[in-house]
């Protein structure tokens, strides 16, 4: 899918049609304009698959030749293309003409058009990264003049130039830090940030009481630079963040808002939210029901996979309770609403995930935990230096001169970036891959499972049925003629197999629930349920045809999702433990597993029955991956140690999971994992090679013997080495 | 030395200058699809002026 070389489509592009189609546009344009209205509409696509040139060219040029759309604009490193419409269209007409070149594509939300405004804080940081590098590198210029032995009237011109550069950077870049210190401070615990301050706030102290004292020392360099550094890792982990929120909370409800309310016969559009017991909603095929009720009328196909994991529609008729969050897939159905909104079950599942939420421990990031045992340890030792030096030689400016030292030596460069530099380099990938990271420390806890719960329809499959069997060609060929007739999924399935022309078919009847009937050459056709059709129940998804004697059974099987039998195998062969954990029927779940060669499953598994089998996975210490689609594993999504939902579940599992998989390829599931232990070993790396730095710095420092070229060197060479490090994360 | 009185500022200046410079492009969103502006110079259909 979109694999194409470059420059071979470059190439091609240049067809004559390609060459006309933007005058065609510039034509339509022209006409559409005025009726465009004051307010241009646009619409923001999320394409996973882009990646490269040629995709965004024949994306480009494939929407902009719509007489609808004004301009479209590809922004790969997102992977998502904004449209300008010239009139309000609907988004699945976009789609449609994406996913005919290739790519699939989701509707992003509206709000998100204003992104550039959420990311203000990136920009922010970036200014005040620059102007911290800005002075970085003019202190340097002259701090390298002073170590190279100027002295006397130059070295202190020298840094009085330096503290007019180096006190506004400090103040000014310095701000996250002391903010966030404050913050902190005040509730009375302590954070890395409070040691940065420290040092930040110390050292251009120190350095300006030396200039006025035509010191030797000045640190002007160390304190812009460890800013420089600092915010480096703070942009970093800021545009990580970003990222995911950004392509997280975009993934739009396709789900409708709005429910068709009938009061005094007419019907009437009404927000879901406004629903009452006793009202009467009608729900056409295709929709999703938006509240509990009962059938007053009609009957139809109800798809409950996303509630249950059922992959068979159950049929519902006059009296039948129904659920919000089912699908209407064939008939008009009149409901009578008996919960809607708060009380309806969608709602009280999304009450049990919040109560998975509170019960879960909250996961100590490597970062937090290395902050917590370095922020007070760099603090007692400059303390200690302090008080040894004015206890030895009773001079308290040398003792607070070597305290500052230390602090700045210890000052945790490296540390900050350890983490993030590691993130941003996995989290690129991953997103490469098509994994996109929506936690922060997903990555961290990915690494660490040991086993992996799938749900099996709409997870491993994609829940669509197809037939599972080679079948006598001519009953079959009938039994396809007469399914074009009905509506009921299996036959719309079986329907869809047929590669000749449909046989003329007389007489035809459906009886719901049960099949449909006809003629074909004066002898009867019966598709449908076993009894409809005077047959024995076989024990697995099937449909039943009939031809006056001779009968045949159809077995169905759901289609597996591109990559699962890989995927299961690959993340096997790492060492994992897998689990099939479905809502199915035993039967359908067994056949499953037997066919991708899962030994532990469980079927009829409803929503808390998952979520159970995830806390007791916990309890006796296992860390599970819980990869899910439906309502009924979001619980389980949660409750799991980390956690991951394909880009076409439910809104809620995407929300839930820790990390969306964008593509339909399962295969990047243990991609993922791979990455993700790669990158823990780095993480951990880097926390050994910024200690190892400051273990050979501190103790120059505490003996009085550091200088502010050593500080320089021992920050940059190991920031330098962590982000190099960082770099072998592939 | 006289010559650090005139090189001083001017690489200060210059410094600044650049800063002034980044602050322009970041305000005007240059940084907003590094990737997809690495791919589009490959393009074969190029402007000859920026689209309207």
């Amino acid at each position: 899918m979109g694999q194409v070389d470059p420059f071979a489509t470059a190439q091609f592009s240049a067809c004559p049609a390609c060459a006309v189609a933007p005058l065609a546009v510039m034509q339509a344009r022209k006409g559409l304009k005025p009726m465009a209205g004051p307010r241009p509409e646009k619409i923001m696509l999320s394409v996973p698959t882009a990646h490269c040139a040629a995709c965004m060219r024949s994306i480009e040029t494939a929407l902009s030749a719509r007489a609808d759309v004004v301009q479209a604009r590809v922004n790969l490193s997102l992977k998502r293309v904004l449209i300008d419409l010239a009139f309000p269209v609907d988004p699945k007409n976009l789609i449609q003409t994406l996913a005919e070149l290739g790519y699939q594509a989701q509707v992003l939300d509206q709000g998100f058009l204003s992104s550039k405004q959420s990311d203000k804080a990136g920009d922010d940081l970036l200014m005040r990264l620059a102007v911290a590098g800005f002075s970085a590198m003019n202190v340097m210029l002259f701090s390298v003049a002073v170590w190279s032995g100027a002295d006397a009237a130059t070295r202190d011109m020298f840094h009085w130039i330096s503290a007019a550069i180096a006190l506004p950077t400090v103040a000014f870049s310095g701000l996250p830090f002391f903010k966030s210190a404050a913050s902190v401070l005040r509730h009375g615990h302590i954070n890395m940030d409070v040691p940065i301050s420290l040092a930040l706030i110390l050292a251009s102290a120190l350095s300006l009481f030396e200039t006025l004292q035509g010191g030797v020392h000045a640190y002007f360099d160390a304190a812009v630079m460890l800013a420089f550094f600092l915010l480096a890792g703070r942009y970093l982990d800021h545009r990580t963040r970003a990222l995911a929120r950004s392509a997280a909370s975009e993934l739009a409800a396709l789900e409708v808002a709005d429910a068709h309310l009938i009061t005094n016969g007419t019907e009437t559009l009404a927000h879901i939210l406004t629903l009452n017991p006793g009202d009467h909603i009608r729900i056409y095929p295709g929709e999703r029901l938006p509240a509990d009720g009962v059938i007053l009328d009609g009957q139809a196909q109800i798809d409950r996979a996303l509630l249950t994991g059922e992959s068979l529609p159950v049929f519902a008729s006059q009296g039948d309770p129904v659920a919000a969050g089912e699908v209407n897939l064939s008939g008009h159905l009149t409901v009578q609403v008996t919960a809607a909104a708060e009380d309806s079950s969608l709602y009280k599942m999304a009450d049990m995930v919040m109560a998975a939420e509170m019960s879960k421990g909250r996961y100590a990031s490597l970062a937090d935990r290395a902050a917590q045992i370095y922020a007070p340890m760099v603090h007692i030792l400059a303390a200690l230096a302090f008080a040894y030096w004015l206890w030895v030689l009773g001079d308290l400016h040398r003792a607070v001169t070597i305290a500052i030292a230390v602090l700045i030596i210890t000052c945790p460069c490296a540390l900050g970036l350890a983490v993030p530099s590691v993130v941003v380099r996995a989290s690129g990938r991953l997103f490469k891959r098509g994994v996109l990271l929506k936690h922060q420390t997903a990555l961290e806890r990915l690494a660490q499972i040991d086993t992996v719960v799938f749900d099996k329809t709409g997870t491993l499959t994609y829940g669509q049925l197809q037939i599972a069997a080679d079948i006598d060609s001519k009953l079959l060929h009938m039994a396809q003629s007469l399914a074009r007739h009905s509506t009921h999924p299996l036959s719309k399935a079986l329907a869809t197999t047929a590669t000749v022309d449909p046989l003329p078919i007389t007489d035809l009847q459906e009886e719901w629930g049960m099949g449909i009937s006809g003629t074909y050459q004066g002898q009867p056709l019966r598709l449908g349920r076993a009894m409809w059709c005077d047959m024995v129940e076989a024990p697995q998804t099937a449909t039943y045809f009939s031809y006056g004697k001779d009968k045949l059974l159809i077995p169905f099987q759901d289609c597996l999702r591109s990559g699962a039998l890989d995927a299961i195998n690959a993340l096997r062969a790492q060492g994992l433990k897998i689990i099939l954990l479905s809502g199915d029927t035993p039967l359908a779940v067994a056949d499953m597993a037997r066919r991708l060669g899962i030994e532990t499953f469980h079927a009829h598994q409803r929503p808390e029955e998952k979520l159970n089998f995830m806390n007791n996975l916990a309890a006796t210490g296992g860390r599970a991956l819980m990869v899910g689609d439906g309502l009924n594993d979001t619980a389980a999504l949660v409750a799991a140690h980390a956690s991951i939902a394909p880009a076409s579940g439910l809104d809620a599992a995407r929300v839930a999971a820790d990390m969306v998989l964008l593509n339909d390829d399962l295969l990047a599931i243990p991609q993922a994992f791979a990455i993700a232990k790669t990158a823990r070993r780095r993480i951990l790396e880097n926390f050994g090679l910024s200690l190892s730095y400051n273990l050979v710095a501190v103790p120059f420092a505490f003996l009085g013997l550091a200088t502010p070229l050593m500080a320089a060197l021992a920050m940059s060479l190991s920031s330098i080495t962590v982000s190099l490090n960082a770099l072998r994360v592939k | 030395m006289q010559i650090l009185t005139y090189l001083i500022p001017i690489s200060l200046l210059l410094g600044v200058t650049a800063l002034g410079v980044f602050r322009w492009t970041l305000r005007h969103n240059q940084y907003d699809d590094l990737e997809g502006d690495s791919q589009r110079m490959l393009n074969n259909e190029w402007d000859y002026r920026p689209k309207p």
